[in-house]
């Protein structure tokens, strides 16, 4: 696990900051000409930008192959104050390259996919102009990415963590002055304030984990950190434990777990490919990264894995109960991604970091599709809307008003759509197969894994998982019945229109990296590629057997699922206006999943409504009462006033004036006698010359 | 030989006459006229004091002065002819337009 300062010249690892400057390149070319370029031409930029890095990336691979061992590329010094000394260095092994390949590969396709979302999303807006900023922002988000997973130390990751966090704050904002239907309104710049806001809660975990890092061992950089933990363990354990648990409220705001999860549905806002890409595949999974990067740490107490293992589950499966109760097909995707997380936080923290990360890469490819065939489906009912609006010319009023709501991502709408949309309804039949867990697709390797070193170690967490493993099949079968199945239960979907190739090409691709993933790590001996490969990184892992009773369980369990939810859903489609079938058995349950446990509302009471109570004390009574009112006005323009009306009475008309009138009245009365004296008269002067010399030669001669 | 005393006692006369002249003539060229006079009684003590001294200073102070007596003859002749045209008249009481 230790890495050699291998020579960079060694294979293609001196290529690696590529991955930082493709994209960066990629953004430049973008910012500066792409009104010039035109729509395709800065797709393709983009696109072929975050192609490099993923060629790059695919290069360290192939290097890696060789010199499993990695190597830290050196680029440059960074700080160097006293004891401290953080280079600009790449990290480059088995654990990075993972990310790496996941982050530039899912987001090339991600990429490729934009060109023709963005084409049409920015006409349904009604604003071209902000395509080139879309995939700017994109690269940007790309860029920030690989610093955070390639970084050699805490600070560079932390660089790269804030970074995405501004790209993803950039992104949810992107049509910051309307709501997610198009109409004026700030609804999407709020939700992109939310994301900012929650994440700066996470980031001061993660700031006070560095400052403790740094204080007790004296370093960021990961060699020196991992070398040090062990021996502050034995003399202050609550360090360590302070340490893994302020990291973990990190995890919680990038990574979307309990408590601060609430940003991820408002970030629904965004367009879907930055849903995809960024709140699905790779920059949620940031947290999961940390954790398993700094196994290290949180491997030396079971306290700080018990804590993130518990965590983890908890949200998957509470995550997963709110996902039941939603209507938007991107929300119920949104609670589906924070299961999911909570899944691989709860196996990072359990100390199962292969199992961890094999999940965060099956996950990337199955979410992703999920997301973006999602988007293909709004896509393909904006265009039905679209069309069903130009056929029928002049509705009635009831009709118009109908349209001006009409949500294209609200599930209630769809219906139906897998004759209309075949190629959408496939890839998304297999992202669900590999979300819900069905052997032999991705998601059912990955999430056993889990939950067999779950049932191992942490038996309350297999526990937790299995309920949530069981929701998460049924929202999803929930979500297929009501969106491909069935009748249309609008126009919008009845008229809806399959996605061009430029859409549907990386959908087919995700689809088949969803079906065949889970083959990178088969859980029979002689296999474990992945693990092997981890290994590395992560030193020497144990592989436990594989349980047929836990895989026999799981998989009963969604199947149990897929059927309750075939039985509840689709044997009597649901028809246009009928309440969700649920609502009635569950009751206030229901009430509860479908309103999120109204955990927005109870932040709102406990912390944003005294935050602004607290905020309107600080402007009114504090600012403008005390400090404009009083202070300013009262004491130091009346303070002001009254030295200035002191200077200008005693001291400028009552000294200096006088002193300078009895000057100037002197020197005029002075003037005034000295004027007699020019008679006018020579004879005169002349007898004062005669005088005067008289005078002086009478003082000479008698002195 | 005439004791210098004489001579001194006869160029304070004449500085007197000359200075007597200046204050109370009314005429510029008089005036003049009693100027010169004066440097002439001035000049007349100095060749008084040379024989006395037996040096020769006096009697270069002597051609300095009369030097710039010419000199003043040649400027005041020339500001009294030129007043003279602009009034007709070189009387000095009449002079007085810089009274204060």
């Amino acid at each position: 696990m230790l890495l050699n300062e291998a020579n960079p010249a060694t294979g293609f690892f001196g290529l690696v900051p590529w991955i930082v400057f493709a994209p960066v390149i990629g953004l430049l070319i973008n910012a500066f000409f792409g009104k010039r370029l035109g729509e395709t031409g800065v797709g393709l930029v983009a696109s072929l930008a975050a192609g490099a890095a993923f060629l790059v990336s695919v290069l360290q691979a192939v290097s890696l192959a060789q010199h499993p061992e990695g190597a830290i590329v050196k680029l440059g010094e960074w700080i160097h104050i006293g004891q401290l000394a953080l280079d600009w260095a790449f990290r480059v092994d088995t654990l990075s390259v993972t990310m790496m390949l996941v982050v530039s590969g899912v987001g090339t396709l991600i990429h490729i996919y934009a060109i023709g979302y963005m084409r049409e999303d920015v006409r349904f807006k009604n604003d071209p102009a902000r395509f080139p900023r879309f995939f700017v922002f994109l690269n940007l988000f790309i860029a920030a990415m690989m610093i955070l997973v390639s970084g050699d130390n805490y600070l560079m990751l932390f660089v790269g963590w804030e970074g995405v966090g501004l790209a993803s704050f950039l992104l949810i904002g992107f049509w910051y002055d309307m709501d997610t239907l198009g109409r004026p309104s700030w609804a999407n710049s709020n939700a992109a304030k939310k994301a900012f806001i929650t994440n700066r809660v996470g980031d001061f975990g993660f700031l006070i984990a560095g400052f403790l890092m740094f204080w007790y061992l004296g370093s960021f950089q990961f060699d020196a950190v991992f070398a040090g933990a062990p021996g502050l363990a034995k003399l202050h354990p609550e360090i360590i434990l302070l340490m893994t648990v302020f990291m973990l409220i990190g995890v919680a705001g990038k990574s979307a777990q309990i408590p601060l999860y609430v940003w991820l549905p408002d970030a629904m806002a965004g367009p879907t490919p930055v849903s995809a890409l960024i709140h699905a595949a790779t920059m949620v999974t940031a947290g999961v990264y940390l954790i398993a990067r700094s196994a290290p740490i949180f491997g030396l107490l079971h306290d700080s894995q018990y804590i993130v293992a518990t965590v983890g589950a908890v949200t998957a499966l509470f995550a997963a109960t709110i996902a039941v109760g939603q209507y938007d097909i991107k929300k119920v995707l949104a609670y589906s991604t924070i299961s999911q997380l909570g899944f691989m936080v709860a196996a990072v923290g359990m100390g199962a970091y292969v199992a961890g990360m094999f999940h965060l890469v099956t996950h990337a490819f199955f979410k992703a599709l999920l997301f973006l065939g999602a988007g293909s489906v709004i896509l393909g009912l904006e265009r039905g809307h679209h069309h069903a609006a130009h056929h029928h010319g002049h509705g009635s009023h009831a009709e118009n008003h109908h349209e001006e709501t009409f949500d294209p991502g609200d599930m209630r709408n769809m219906g139906g759509l897998r004759k209309t949309m075949p190629v959408t309804f496939w890839v998304y039949m297999v992202g669900t197969l590999a979300l819900g867990g069905i052997f032999p697709f991705a998601g059912f390797w990955s999430k056993d894994e889990i939950l067999l070193d779950a049932s191992l170690h942490f038996p309350h967490v297999y526990w937790i998982l299995s309920a949530a493993a069981f929701l998460t099949a049924f929202y999803m079968g929930r979500q297929v019945w009501m969106v491909f199945f069935g009748k249309a239960r609008h126009e919008a979907a009845e008229h809806a229109e399959e996605s061009p190739l430029v859409i549907t090409i990386p959908l087919i691709i995700l689809a088949a990296l969803s079906a065949l993933g889970g083959f990178i790590n088969l859980p029979f001996k002689g296999f474990h590629q992945f693990g092997h490969w981890l290994e590395h990184t992560l030193g020497a892992i144990e592989f436990p057997p594989f349980s047929l009773a836990v895989a026999g369980v799981s998989t009963l369990l969604a199947l149990g699922a897929i059927a309750l939810s075939w039985l509840l859903y689709q044997r009597k489609p649901l028809e246009h206006g009928q309440a969700d079938p649920l609502a009635k058995p569950l009751g206030l349950l229901f009430v509860g999943m479908e309103n999120k446990w109204f955990i927005d509302e109870a932040y709102q009471f406990l912390f944003v409504q005294p935050y602004h109570a607290l905020a309107g004390f600080l402007a009114q009574k504090v600012d403008w009462d005390f400090w404009h009112e009083w202070f300013h006005d009262s004491v130091l323009v009346q303070g002001f006033v009254g030295l200035a009306r002191f200077l200008a009475n005693p001291v400028d008309l009552g000294l200096i004036d006088r002193v300078s009138y009895w000057l100037s009245d002197a020197i005029r009365a002075s003037a005034e006698g000295l004027r007699k004296l020019q008679t006018g008269f020579v004879r005169s002067y002349a007898l004062s010359v005669v005088l005067g010399v008289a005078a002086i030669l009478g003082y000479l001669l008698l002195k | 030989m005439v004791p210098v005393s004489y001579y001194l006692i006869l160029s304070a006369i004449l500085f007197s006459l000359g200075a007597l002249g200046v204050l109370m003539r009314r005429n510029a060229l008089v005036i003049f006229m009693s100027i010169e006079l004066m440097l002439n009684a001035a000049n007349l003590a100095f060749v008084a004091f040379t024989r006395v001294h037996e040096t020769f200073s006096g009697q270069i102070f002597v051609f300095f002065v009369m030097a710039v007596a010419a000199a003043e003859v040649a400027v005041g002749l020339a500001l009294i002819v030129t007043i003279y045209r602009s009034r007709q008249s070189v009387d000095i009481d009449q002079l007085s337009s810089l009274k204060g």
